[in-house]
């Protein structure tokens, strides 16, 4: 991880939508009085949702005014988490956990796939200009590693194979099915419980 | 009182103090970083560990509250080893470039490695490399050696009132920077160069300029404005290199305003070295004594009521009074000023025109009103402890007038004479919240007092604060805000036109000879005058003189200024005047010994004494009749002050010109948006 580059092109304006604005300041109320300013990375994420998955200057702007807090507060913080995104991202966001457990299971050869399919280089946009790709740390799911997050979605336990064709897909718009790609249903072993077994409960 | 142990010696310290100061009350020193007396507590350094009993592990001092039985240890092995890992890993990522480091020999990282340092480096890793960052004209930056003590980010949320620094990114990538790498809109933002305790702020304007042991510190005061910071000038030869705060904090706590520190270039830029005449149009140099005998030939067939004088805003107090004789017994004229504009003065009592509820008064006042004045500019270090009133009592603060970002919120009345009017006739709510409130302030700024209906509010003022038992021995809510560094010295020196038509009769072209000393803020429309300037710029005054005498500059002269709270300091020669050129107070000495044969006094020390019994001299004044008590109804309008351009040093400074040139492209574009 290095420092987050803040991109170049910028739109000259940000505002809530309607929907979002009246949700702001709900997510405002749940702080007490004179403590709004602690509604900053909720916010964020909101604007980071309406905006197409990441978050202008315009939109920090906003922020800050809505908050009333000043404009380095809320950058300060919008760099500090590697979940904001500060330059465009494609429309499938793929985001591949490169820590122990995945890197373990194989990881690094899900990226090289990015490589080839993708982009040479992580945050850069496909032929297309639909797709784009980062290496992230733990997404906490090492039980079904090596996995990628597209947009809001898991995709577990994966192979190149796999991977590549889920990739395929994305780059002709097409959504693919997420969850494990070796049969589990969540993290529950691969065919029928192995322990437990005669605990209804568990 | 909390009884505690520190190494083994027992001693009694206030509740509520940190495990540090207690170390420090005890005579314990415990290095730091992050930890400063002014700023809030971040404990983010980790070089103040001690050991405490009954703690496994050494605790941060600077972030642990002091408790009764405490069992201090400062000097053990355990604290020894445990700051020498902090100290490590401090060094991991700083480069070892101390020899091209400006911060070399007044460092605290350097300090503190000499003890605390060990030998050779055991990361063999790439170092971290952080790009600079633009932090304005004045702070250059080294973000490599950055220590992340965030010292600076808080000292400009906190004290400078402009969150524009903070922390980006995170672990090994993070990074002190400005917003968007703007320059730091605010008069105060060199402080942080002071506050960083390695090399990566350091002060542009004099980057590798000189070594600190090479300098020669004077300790005096500053005359940018009229508060009279404490300062050190560090002087190489005759230049003045730099300009740093000296602790007091009765004034300028530990901080100067940038133009007290930056404009010291402008000594070195538009010097006057040797008399000049004017001639044809032009200057041309002439001899001490040929421009003298001009000036006498001049004198002796005018008529005295045909003098004039004008004193500046940088001239001290032994100048001041050295003219008033010069009038007085020499000239004989009448016509000496020190104002700049016709301001309401009362000189029948000091209180009149002195900040009486003093600087450290604003501390702990509850209600703040501002008439006519902008202090943020008039006062950069007098409008940082307001900032500190409201931040630490929540004081409530009217101005008249919106005057923009003052970096405290204050609420806008309405800028006419009606308003004043209204609090004074006791008919608004302000003036029940004034008769409320335990220690008001109400400060009267000098464009107030320019106005036709002056005396009626001043003076309504005083009426409506005495008779709420507002105006006492213990505390004087009654405050007047002066700009200039000699205009209380002035006042004290009564060194006001008699029949107040001086500027009046200057702007007729009345006087036939107009002496300026050290006079360059107005401007003059002139005509078969012959003026004489005493001075050291080559300025305004200068521009319009017919006759030149070159004077030195505060830092070249030992000099009395009292600030406006009426403290008097003394300013203390550090270098000398330049070329030819004299101290104000000898020229003046000079003209008088040539005009009657012998001088006003032999030698300082007499000035000394005789303008000691001056000011001590029980003087009864009728100034007070100069000025008709009318109301109109007007409009208070604060003059706008050119902050970075207020007197001649500033202009002639190039550092002040840039930070100028910068604030008003700032204010074209809009930081907004």
């Amino acid at each position: 991880m290095s420092l987050k580059k803040v991109s170049k092109d910028q739109p000259d304006k940000f505002e809530f939508s309607e929907e979002n604005l009246s949700l702001a300041k709900k997510i405002v109320l749940n702080y007490p009085a004179g403590k709004k300013k602690s509604a900053v990375m909720a916010l964020l994420y909101l604007a980071q949702k309406q905006n197409h998955n990441w978050i202008p200057l315009a939109a920090m702007k906003y922020i800050a005014k809505f908050l009333e807090i000043s404009y380095i507060n809320v950058y300060e913080v919008a760099t500090f988490y590697s979940m904001y995104n500060l330059s465009p991202v494609g429309k499938y966001f793929i985001q591949i956990c490169t820590t122990t457990p995945c890197m373990i299971r194989g990881a690094y050869k899900l990226v090289d796939v990015c490589k080839k399919n993708i982009s040479e280089k992580e945050n850069e946009f496909s032929d297309k200009k639909n797709c784009s790709w980062t290496e992230v740390e733990c997404l906490g799911a090492c039980i079904s590693a090596p996995m990628a997050q597209i947009n809001e979605d898991y995709y577990e336990d994966l192979n190149v194979k796999q991977f590549e064709g889920i990739i395929k897909d994305i780059l002709k718009d097409k959504k693919p099915k997420p969850g494990s790609y070796r049969g589990r249903v969540n993290s529950e072993p691969e065919k029928n419980r192995q322990t437990l077994t005669e605990n209804k409960n568990a | 009182m909390l009884k505690v142990k520190i190494n083994d010696i027992d001693i009694e310290v206030e509740e509520g103090l940190t495990v540090l100061q207690a170390c420090e009350i005890a005579g314990a020193e415990i290095p730091r970083f992050c930890y400063h007396e002014k700023l809030s507590i971040a404990g983010n350094c980790r070089m103040c560990l001690v050991e405490i009993e009954k703690s496994k592990k050494p605790v941060a001092s600077c972030a642990m509250p002091v408790a009764d039985g405490m069992n201090i240890k400062t000097n053990t092995k355990l604290v020894e080893k445990a700051r020498k890992g902090v100290m490590e890993f401090l060094l991991a990522n700083h480069p070892l470039d101390c020899p091209v480091c400006d911060q070399g020999g007044e460092c605290d990282l350097q300090d503190q490695s000499m003890f605390y340092g060990i030998d050779k480096s055991r990361f063999k890793e790439n170092k971290r490399f952080v790009p600079e960052k633009y932090m304005g004209p004045l702070i250059k930056t080294q973000m490599t050696r950055c220590i992340h003590c965030t010292r600076c980010v808080r000292f400009a949320t906190e004290v400078a009132g402009v969150p524009e620094i903070g922390a980006i990114g995170r672990g090994e990538d993070m990074q002190i920077t400005t917003y968007l790498e703007k320059a730091m809109e605010s008069e105060l933002s060199a402080n942080v160069i002071d506050l960083c305790p390695v090399g990566a702020l350091t002060s542009k304007p004099y980057v590798f300029e000189a070594r600190p042991w090479e300098l020669k510190k004077t300790e005096t005061v500053d005359v940018m404005d009229a508060v009279g910071s404490n300062i050190r000038v560090d002087t190489y030869g005759w230049e003045v290199k730099r300009i740093l705060p000296k602790i007091n904090e009765d004034i300028n706590e530990e901080w100067i305003s940038d133009k007290t520190r930056y404009a010291c270039d402008g000594l070195k830029y538009q010097r006057l070295d040797v008399p000049y005449i004017k001639k044809e149009n032009s200057f041309k140099k002439i001899s001490w004594q040929d421009a003298l005998q001009i000036l006498k030939d001049k004198i002796n067939v005018t008529k005295p009521e045909k003098i004039a004088g004008l004193t500046g805003d940088l001239t001290n107090m032994e100048t001041l009074f050295a003219c008033k004789e010069l009038f007085h017994k020499v000239l004989k004229s009448k016509n000496l000023e020190s104002r700049e504009k016709n301001i309401y003065i009362n000189l029948n009592d000091r209180k009149n025109y002195l900040f009486n509820s003093e600087i450290k008064g604003i501390e702990k006042s509850d209600l703040i009103l501002l008439i006519g004045t902008n202090p943020r500019y008039e006062a950069t270090m007098l409008n940082a402890r307001i900032r500190k009133s409201f931040l630490k009592n929540n004081t409530e603060i009217f101005s008249l007038e919106d005057l923009g970002d003052l970096t405290y919120n204050y609420k806008v009345l309405s800028n006419t004479t009606e308003e004043v009017k209204k609090i004074i006739e006791n008919n608004c709510d302000i003036s029940n919240k004034i008769k409320k409130a335990k220690y008001p302030l109400v400060i009267f700024g000098e464009s107030a007092l320019t106005l036709n209906s002056s005396k009626y509010m001043f003076e309504g003022f005083k009426k409506f604060l005495n008779e709420n038992n507002k105006i006492t021995e213990e505390w004087n809510s009654l405050n007047i805000l002066n700009t200039n560094a000699s205009a209380v010295g002035s006042y004290d020196l009564d060194i006001v036109c008699k029949t107040n038509e001086t500027l009046e009769k200057i702007n007729k072209n009345f006087f036939e000879i107009l002496f300026l000393i050290g006079q360059d803020n107005i401007s003059i429309n002139k005509k078969s005058e012959f003026v004489v300037y005493i001075g050291s710029h080559g300025d305004k005054g200068a521009e319009i003189a017919d006759l030149v005498l070159p004077g030195a500059a505060f830092t070249e002269q030992n000099g009395y200024f009292t600030n406006l709270e009426g403290k008097l300091q003394m300013a203390f020669k550090a270098s000398y005047p330049p070329g030819e050129a004299k101290e104000d107070w000898v020229i003046i000495n000079e003209i008088s010994k040539l005009i009657d044969g012998n001088g006003l006094f032999k030698d300082k020390n007499e000035l000394l004494t005789a303008m000691n019994s001056h000011i001590n001299s029980n003087k009864k004044n009728e100034f007070s009749n100069l000025f008709k008590e009318e109301y109109i109804n007007e409009k208070i309008l604060t003059l706008p002050i050119d902050y970075y351009h207020s007197n001649v040093i500033a202009r002639s400074s190039k550092t002040m010109n840039e930070c100028r040139n910068i604030r008003s492209k700032l204010k074209k574009t809009g930081t907004e948006g």
